[in-house]
């Protein structure tokens, strides 16, 4: 049956005497394998390397501190509802006397976690926030890992740190090991 | 009976009905807002100035326009009267002169408030107010003062509508607490700090436009629009009590209990404390289905509710669904 009259009849042609020699193919074929072994290579050996990254590009979030050092996010739920992906989760708390200069509002995240498998960083979050405390930064990403419970980034991961010397001066004090880690890792 | 025309639309209502309320018989979006006025509560109105409408013609006797733009809350309609509301530019603009006026002193931290996202003042603002604010001054603090355990009260929200003095007045025997001082002064307190404690105190906390009475249960505890509402009723000792009430739930915890709001945000039955703060538990509750939430609410994101369009084709639909699919039509994409 015939559904087209676009349909061309295949001629089976008896091959030359080259193509049954069948050698010159396998030569031509494998030449071209070498010559790809020359060629500039697509792919980059992440995560040892990483690409330049786009002045605007929407990596790895970030918790903002105020000028102050104290964490803007109030807990307020913003970002999470405007969260397309569902991956923001957040426990508030009430600062207690004391914590004024740990807490930028009399409310505060106890806990915030950002799932970063179903994040999808199309950065409303950044847009929704009013106490401009979450940031995507544009020069990191959530490194590869090998187990999924990893890539929930708690406020641990999440808070800017601060520099040892500022943590000192609001009366924290840190061991000289963890002000060292600290420092590289703000290096 | 008198005749009125609101907005160009013509309605017919008893004598000595406010123009607030002919306007409520027509319905939708023409409906003045209100901050203070609540229909329950006897004598409330008149302060916020939100309901501010514009009367062309007085009465078909007097077709005189009224010389100053007058509180539909308050005013009664005359036969024959006109009135403009939506589709007069000068109420528009005194509207947003209105929510610069009621937002001078209330402190902008909806972020941190517990009533975000259920907020009169909120909606208000958001509706009709501009989106910058030209106050620089300081704005009033007060000393922070205890009234409970049950209810939280901060006073740098208050826009002063009287409703929970109102409600103290006429739901309790005995008021505690009200306002205080004069002008700018003037505060919402239980002068010797005096407990409220009473057995229909809670109910101050839905008649609160704003965030200054709030649920000392559920301070903190989560974002209105991350919870469910459920109706829900149970059997209450408390003869004044209907027991008709909204569970807010956060998975399968009771987070809070509210009384049911209309879609004016006003209480439809009062209920007691023992409903509101002591019953957390589903199984205290017969669960009649969700509660409706308007499309045009933040408590609506991620929370789906009738999905059916064509129920008939669904053999075991719930009856609670059933009933709101015919009470609540589904939304029909497209127009």
């Amino acid at each position: 049956m015939q559904l087209t009259n676009r349909a061309k009849v295949l001629e089976k042609k008896p091959m030359t005497l080259a193509e049954r020699a069948y050698l010159p193919a396998i030569f031509q074929g494998l030449s071209i394998t070498m010559r790809h072994f020359f060629m500039k290579k697509a792919t980059i050996r992440y995560p040892e390397e990483t690409r330049p990254f786009s002045p605007i590009f929407r990596g790895l979030h970030v918790l903002k501190r105020d000028e102050q050092g104290r964490e803007r996010c109030t807990a307020c739920g913003l970002c999470a509802v405007a969260c397309p992906a569902e991956a923001i989760t957040m426990v508030a708390g009430e600062r207690k006397k004391g914590e004024e200069g740990l807490y930028r509002e009399e409310k505060y995240a106890v806990s915030y976690e950002i799932n970063m498998l179903r994040c999808i960083f199309c950065g409303l979050c950044e847009e929704a926030c009013p106490k401009a405390a979450v940031y995507l930064q544009p020069d990191k990403m959530a490194p590869p890992r090998y187990e999924r419970d990893e890539f929930i980034y708690g406020k641990d991961r999440l808070v800017e740190p601060v520099s040892p010397d500022a943590r000192s001066i609001r009366g924290i004090q840190l061991t000289p090991e963890q002000a060292e880690a600290l420092r590289s890792k703000l290096a | 009976m008198a005749k009125i025309t609101f907005d160009g639309i013509e309605v017919e209502v008893p004598d000595g009905t406010t123009i607030l309320n002919a306007a409520r018989q027509i319905g939708g979006s023409i409906v003045p807002p209100a901050m203070c006025y609540y229909t329950p509560l006897k004598g409330s109105g008149g302060k916020c100035r939100a309901c501010l409408v514009r009367v062309a013609a007085g009465s078909a006797k007097d077709p005189r326009p009224m010389p100053k733009l007058v509180a539909s809350c308050v005013t009664p309609v005359q036969d024959g009267m006109i009135v403009e509301n939506t589709t007069s530019e000068q109420v528009m603009d005194v509207r947003k002169g209105i929510v610069e006026m009621l937002l001078i002193n209330h402190p902008l931290d909806c972020p941190v408030c517990d009533q975000a996202g259920e907020c009169d003042l909120q909606n208000f603002a958001y509706e009709h107010g501009v989106s910058t604010t030209r106050y620089v001054e300081e704005r009033r603090t007060f000393e922070k003062i205890d009234i409970g355990p049950l209810i939280q009260l901060h006073m740098t929200r208050c826009i002063l509508c009287y409703r929970c003095v109102y409600t103290a007045d006429q739901l309790t025997d005995k008021r505690v607490h009200g306002v205080l001082g004069r002008g700018d002064a003037a505060e919402i307190g239980t002068y010797i700090e005096n407990i409220i404690d009473n057995d229909f105190s809670g109910n101050v906390i839905d008649v609160c436009p704003v965030g200054a009475l709030t649920d000392k249960t559920f301070r903190f505890k989560q974002r209105v629009w991350f919870t469910k509402p459920v109706n829900a009723h149970r059997d209450c000792e408390n003869e004044k009590c209907g027991g008709r009430v909204v569970l807010w739930y956060k998975g399968k915890d009771v987070l809070r209990v509210t009384a049911r709001k209309d879609e004016y945000g006003e209480v439809k039955e009062w209920i007691c404390n023992t409903c509101r703060f002591d019953k957390k538990e589903t199984a205290d509750w017969t669960i009649e289905g969700p509660a409706h939430i308007d499309r045009s609410s933040v408590i609506s994101a991620n929370h789906y509710e009738l999905p059916v369009v064509n129920p008939q084709v669904i053999a075991d639909l719930p009856e609670s669904s059933i009933r709101d699919l015919e009470q609540n039509p589904p939304m029909k994409l497209g127009n």
